[in-house]
């Protein structure tokens, strides 16, 4: 077979493909940080928490409840969403006047603390839980062997990242999300409930992150720091792709995946920091990130 | 009674007021103070953390030292696996707090870093957490003992054994900080020696990945028979979950070499995904009526049984008390090295580790367990998750004095 850079050809198509599907996450957890930037303005730093908690709520309900994965994909984005409704209503919507720095603080405060909860109650080392059998197996791809599970990450995340684009581009409580971050006290003189439209959007960027935790659950160690190990990684995804920019979000959390997948085959030890170095590159080059309006 | 004279006079002698002894000097000289450095809120925090503080209580209210005149105060902190907050605590705890021993630390990087401060200050460092075998090597120390387990240690015992199997060509994922070095250059020696080949390896940033499936792929496109694991805790049960999800082993012909599992791991994985795994630990709740007894004793929330480093936890304070009775709770304080040296000289004996003793280059030595995970089937449910496979030796199990490097030795 081919060499390419002295990589055989199929082990290089593997991690190409491999960073296809981390930047699945990638995209899908940054998606919900820049819903939530873009129309609340909060820097939501329990982000990583949240995704964490879909993972556990996941766990919870086959533990304690016997509902598999596929009601937990269902049932987990709405408790966990639940949950940021409540957080939003009591704590973060004080802040909205303020500086984002207030907002920036107070949800990283809560990722802590939501942390602290986990790890007190479950430990740190992880619970197990397994891929549904409908998508246990794998196909043999020829140059790889492509587990079936990971196929149906990657397919459920552009599903949920196009789905999402519509809502807000296209439907009409999208324009009415939109036009209150340009405006919010024109848009609540025309008798829109403008701190509910805020609180639903909070819940619904939350719900994501928990989404995104469920499709994790079986594939990574469902642990309470599960969230903080990638959620930095995110919030440079968000970064380089423009503060509240959807589309930015999503384009960059897939191409980001692949150029570390690519970093992990020339030069692994990098591949932690390769991103955290486009990051610097690009906000030197373009402060307000690829796709932002500057 | 002589004992407790000493100890006044050598309050008295330190009073700093000419006014006579107050009552809080006189406490302090008879306090022996030890501080359990460890991972209270990261991957390491199950096999470590509350449970090694709850090991070290333990040994205190087992040694019956409180009995007999001297208090003993227990502080504890979390080093958050780096190594210069690490360091910090132990400066702060020497300098300032009055602390004599510090118990534990996992994360061989801050081993290393606090290994280098007792040093300086001399007081004790008892290891049971960390793993690189240069604390009884290349950077041996006399105010340390290293006593649970070491890279060599598993290096000769789960790599031996996968090369007695005929696994020739090895290909190592190593964590990237001087734990994952020290294990993969341990193993790797072995497996020459032994006859077998090292045909690569790929060094993974830690903390901080989360998907090994990259490096995997890497490993099973060398065609090297046994992927060995040089990493530990939530890295290796990511990589065990990741290898079933890719058939990295499906075939038969690759297998996975887990060099450091313990059992908090293998609870975290399931049986399902755990079963057949090969691994060594020094202590396993399970093995016999004291090793038993050790864990009912400790009894950890929510039914955990210790794993072997917080085994390893109540056994050195266990033989440390052992060695500050004898010796008077002053001459302790005095001189870090005099109470090591005091604890090399005497033989060890406690429940979790049977029959031991201490080396010159501060290693402890005892059997090492070689362990296979059981299939769901054979356990009767949690935490009954290994099959003895063999015994190895007290003076079998540990790297040979004169080839560790110790400073200390020649």
């Amino acid at each position: 077979m081919d060499d390419i850079f002295g990589i055989p050809a199929p082990l290089l198509f593997g991690q190409l493909l491999l960073g296809l599907i981390n930047g699945a996450f990638y995209a899908l957890l940054s998606l919900g940080l820049a819903v939530i930037f873009g129309m609340l303005n909060v820097i939501n730093f329990a982000h990583g928490a949240q995704f964490m908690m879909g993972a556990f709520v996941a766990w919870m309900l086959l533990e304690y409840a016997g509902l598999n994965y596929w009601w937990a994909l269902i049932l987990a984005p709405l408790l966990v969403g639940v949950f940021g409704v409540i957080l939003e209503r009591t704590m973060i919507a004080r802040l909205y006047k303020l500086d984002h720095l207030y907002g920036l603080l107070l949800t990283f405060g809560l990722g802590l603390i939501i942390e602290g909860i986990f790890r007190n109650q479950y430990g740190s080392s992880g619970l197990p839980y397994r891929i549904p059998p409908q998508l246990s197996g794998a196909w043999d791809l020829g140059f790889m062997y492509m587990p079936v599970y990971r196929g149906w990450v990657v397919a459920v995340a552009v599903v949920m990242c196009i789905g999402t684009w519509l809502v807000i581009e296209k439907t009409k409580i999208g324009s009415y999300l939109r036009a209150s971050t340009e405006n919010a006290a024109l848009v609540q003189a025309f008798g829109i409930n403008v701190p509910r439209l805020m609180t639903l959007t909070y819940g619904a960027g939350v719900a994501l992150a928990a989404f995104a935790g469920v499709l994790a659950a079986p594939i990574y160690s469902v642990n309470p720091q599960m969230g903080s190990n990638l959620i930095i990684i995110v919030f440079a995804v968000v970064v380089i792709g423009g503060m509240g920019s959807i589309l930015g979000s999503v384009i960059t959390g897939f191409g980001l995946g692949i150029i570390e997948g690519l970093t992990k085959v020339f030069y692994p030890e990098a591949s932690a920091t390769v991103i955290f170095v486009v990051m610097a590159i690009v906000l030197l080059a373009r402060p307000a990130g690829l796709f932002g309006r500057a | 009674m002589s004992i407790q004279r000493r100890t006044l006079l050598s309050a008295a002698a330190a009073a700093p007021l000419a006014g006579g002894l107050s009552r809080k000097a006189r406490a302090q000289a008879n306090t022996i103070k030890i501080g359990v450095l460890t991972d209270m809120s990261g991957p390491y925090r199950d096999l470590a953390g509350p449970g090694s503080l709850r090991a070290v209580q333990m040994a205190v209210q087992e040694s019956g030292i409180t009995g007999r005149g001297v208090t003993v105060e227990i502080v504890s902190a979390d080093h958050q696996n780096r190594p210069d907050v690490g360091s910090t605590v132990a400066r702060q705890w020497f300098d300032r707090d009055g602390v004599d021993a510090i118990i534990d630390v996992p994360t061989s990087s801050v081993a290393l870093a606090v290994n280098g401060v007792t040093r300086e200050k001399n007081k004790v460092f008892l290891n049971s957490g960390a793993a690189a075998s240069d604390l009884t090597g290349s950077a041996c120390s006399p105010n340390t003992i290293h006593w649970t387990y070491d890279t060599w240690m598993l290096a000769s015992s789960t790599g031996g054994a996968m090369v007695r199997a005929g696994g020739q060509s090895w290909f190592f994922v190593t964590a990237d900080y001087a734990f994952g070095h020290a294990l993969e250059r341990d193993t790797s020696e072995f497996v020459r020696n032994a006859g077998g080949r090292v045909v690569g390896s790929v060094r993974t940033p830690f903390p901080g990945t989360t998907d090994f499936s990259a490096f995997l792929l890497q490993a099973q496109a060398s065609r090297a028979q046994v992927i060995g694991l040089a990493n530990a805790g939530g890295d290796t049960i990511n990589t065990i979950k990741q290898a079933a999800e890719f058939g990295i082993t499906r075939g038969g012909r690759t297998k996975l070499a887990g060099l450091l599992v313990f059992i908090t791991d293998v609870h975290s994985l399931g049986l399902q995904t755990a079963q057949g795994l090969v691994l060594t630990e020094t202590y396993y709740w399970d093995l016999n009526d004291k090793m038993r007894g050790v864990a009912t004793r400790m009894n950890l929330p929510n039914g955990a049984k210790p794993s072997m480093v917080q085994a390893g936890c109540y056994s050195a304070v266990l033989h440390y008390l052992k060695a500050v009775g004898d010796m008077g709770v002053a001459a302790a304080k005095a001189s870090g090295i005099e109470a090591v040296n005091k604890m090399k000289a005497m033989p060890t004996e406690d429940d979790a580790f049977g029959a031991g003793s201490i080396r010159a280059d501060g290693r402890k030595i005892h059997p090492a367990y070689l362990l296979e995970v059981k299939q769901p089937s054979e356990s009767r449910g949690a935490w009954d998750y290994y099959k003895l496979l063999s015994t190895t030796a007290a003076d079998q199990a540990f790297r040979p004095l004169a080839q560790g490097g110790c400073a200390l030795v020649r």
